[in-house]
């Protein structure tokens, strides 16, 4: 198990490699001189030619990308233009933000994705089977940034029972607010992966249930309950993980759309505010390290097959 | 052999001898068309989802008979007017402009958007599927390790990275889409020509001496079609809805522009005043995407039953 996961990790180098290549490539593609943006379009052509000497700008580009990515292995993500800070801090400060949002979006997604699909499989073609189809089709096709404001209008606005954006109250501090504030963002995330989870669990344990060892688990007398979550759902869970780290991705991506609705202070509304203001060190910072999350995150989701199925860290 | 079976029985009448032999003479004849169709009109809700969207085709494109106003004309007296007010069924927004007219109007550019976007990607991505999958080698692993790295990113935050490069503007959004796209049918095509390339009329046609881009084009490319049609269906409602939400973040179609991601966006600053202004555009992206989710359940269902649930 142990050689299994060192070489998921060995793995896991060329594809953070090529994220952070593919993260330089494209900014370094975007339009603009950097050392204009800096000094501004009043600055003359010499303290401009230092500057970009200065930033390595003049370099061929291969240079310049490994230099910055050493500089990045360092812990040297640069300096945001626009906030005139260091990088790194700023966004690390800002992902905590976004890490809560993704991490209650991920629970409720799977507290009530998991158990939705269990119940549509073993009451297939009933009412509620019926219904969470229809439930599931509904939350596929309704984009993540109107749900959250169809959340504010009715629980903020008409109800007035749940705050309407924001992290934490101005007068108020702690973990109740901050869950009170957490609510609409998490289920607005959370929808789409809900049902998608659903859907998965539901058609991975409809064809569990149809294998010979669940009709043998029956004729032996098993009661229905241990069938179900002893041998269904441990069997059909491989593809239900899957689809739980993929969308938990997915959640890390969404997650920018809800903090703009929500106005969270997480890395998503720091990304958007960079990129309106071509604050380009900030943008690739920001993007690198949800990139890299997303690669980990996938990297611990295969790690999770071997423990739920041993046979594949022997192949 | 019909004199035998209506000696033991099985035939009864001359007619049914008649009817069976004309069907043994006229085996019915059917197109991948004609068979996607017969079976997809039984399916109603394909079919509600096909006329919703046909729907909203027809009164996009015949936008300039049927928007009662300029979308772009201000009258900042009318402004925020609620849903119901005469002469402004769908009210008005924050600039007194009507939102039925901006609605009809935005159905042009997310259709366009979300249709050229898939036709982008799908270009592509068939065209690198076909050539990798047929070629293989270090063509194959060269680019299915640049797929790798493209799959690695989260879709929207790769669009982000794209627009953020390019610069936010319409077709920048929809280039961004539609480059995020490609890795997908890749790997649709790409999996279709690996299970097709060893198969008995592949080898044939190699045998025979066929010029290889001829195999890959009246081969390999028309068999791969059925899931990707699938996928390209349920593709444009996910890219309406991903251009829109780069609308939405003002990365995509610019103010003053009358599309669905920019109402949203616009309305949700007045959410308070005219809750109706950021409900009205939602909706529109949410039965058009629902709509092509419904045909392209039905469409999955009637090009390929076995994976029918």
């Amino acid at each position: 198990m142990t050689g299994y996961i060192i070489r998921r990790i060995l793995a896991l180098i060329p594809v953070l490699l090529g994220v952070s290549f593919l993260v330089f490539l494209i900014l370094q593609l975007a339009p603009g001189d950097p050392a204009l943006i800096i000094l501004g379009p009043k600055a003359n052509a010499t303290s401009l030619a230092q500057l970009r000497h200065d930033l390595g700008l003049d370099q061929p580009f291969l240079i310049q990308y490994f230099r910055w990515l050493w500089r990045v292995l360092q812990g040297d993500w640069g300096r945001s233009i626009q906030l005139k800070r260091e990088v790194l801090p700023l966004i690390l400060t800002r992902f905590q933000a976004s890490a809560y949002l993704t991490l209650f979006g991920a629970l409720l997604a799977i507290l009530f994705g998991i158990p939705a699909g269990i119940i549509s499989a073993t009451h297939q073609y009933s009412l509620w089977d019926r219904v969470s189809m229809v439930g599931i089709l509904i939350g596929f096709s309704m984009p993540v940034f109107w749900l959250g404001i169809l959340l504010q209008i009715f629980f903020s606005i008409y109800l007035g029972i749940l705050p309407v954006s924001g992290m934490q109250s101005p007068n108020q501090q702690g973990f109740p607010d901050l869950l009170r504030h957490l609510v609409l963002p998490s289920i607005a995330l959370a929808t789409g992966a809900a049902v998608i989870i659903a859907r998965m669990t539901r058609s991975s344990m409809l064809e569990v249930m149809q294998q010979d060892y669940i009709r043998t688990a029956r004729a032996k007398g098993q009661i229905e309950r241990l069938v179900i979550y002893q041998h269904a759902l441990r069997n059909a869970l491989i593809p239900i993980v899957t689809v739980v780290g993929l969308q938990v991705g997915y959640l890390l991506g969404g997650d920018i759309l809800v903090e703009i609705v929500f106005s969270w202070p997480g890395i998503g509304l720091l990304m958007m505010n960079g990129i309106m203001a071509r604050d380009f060190p900030l943008v690739q910072g920001a993007i690198l390290l949800v990139a890299s999350s997303y690669v980990v995150i996938n990297l611990i989701v295969d790690i999770l097959y071997s423990y739920l199925d041993p046979r594949i860290h022997y192949q | 052999m019909n004199n035998e079976l209506e000696d033991v029985g099985l035939l009864d009448t001359a007619s049914e001898v008649e009817g069976l032999t004309e069907q043994v003479k006229t085996p019915v004849q059917q197109s991948l068309f004609q068979v996607t169709w017969r079976r997809l009109r039984k399916d109603k809700f394909a079919l509600l989802g096909a006329f919703w969207l046909i729907f909203v085709i027809l009164v996009s494109l015949l936008a300039p008979i049927l928007a009662p106003y300029d979308p772009l004309e201000i009258n900042l007296r009318l402004r925020l007017l609620s849903i119901g007010t005469p002469g402004h069924f769908l009210g008005t927004d924050d600039l007194g402009r009507d939102i039925l007219s901006r609605l009809i109007w935005g159905g042009q550019i997310s259709l366009l958007v979300g249709f050229s976007a898939v036709l982008l990607a799908m270009t592509a991505g068939t065209l690198i599927g076909l050539l990798t999958g047929f070629y293989g080698g270090w063509l194959d692993t060269i680019i299915m390790r640049l797929i790798d790295i493209l799959m690695a990113f989260p879709a929207i935050l790769l669009a982000l990275a794209l627009v953020a490069a390019l610069g936010p503007g319409l077709e920048h959004a929809m280039l961004a889409v539609a480059i995020v796209g490609i890795p997908y049918y890749t790997r649709i095509v790409r999996g279709s020509v690996l299970a097709l390339r060893e198969r008995e009329y592949i080898l044939a046609a190699h045998a025979l001496g066929s010029d290889k881009w001829h195999i890959i084009a009246t081969h390999l490319f028309p068999n791969s079609l059925p899931p990707l049609i699938i996928a390209a269906t349920l593709d444009v409602g996910w890219m309406i809805m991903f251009a829109a939400g780069l609308s939405f973040l003002g990365l995509g179609a610019q103010p003053p522009a009358a599309e669905w991601g920019i109402m949203l966006s616009e309305g949700h600053k007045f959410i308070r005043l005219a809750p109706h202004a950021s409900i009205v555009p939602g909706l529109a992206i949410f039965l058009v995407v629902l709509s092509l989710n419904l045909l392209g359940d039905g469409l999955r269902d009637a090009l390929d039953p076995h994976l029918r649930r």
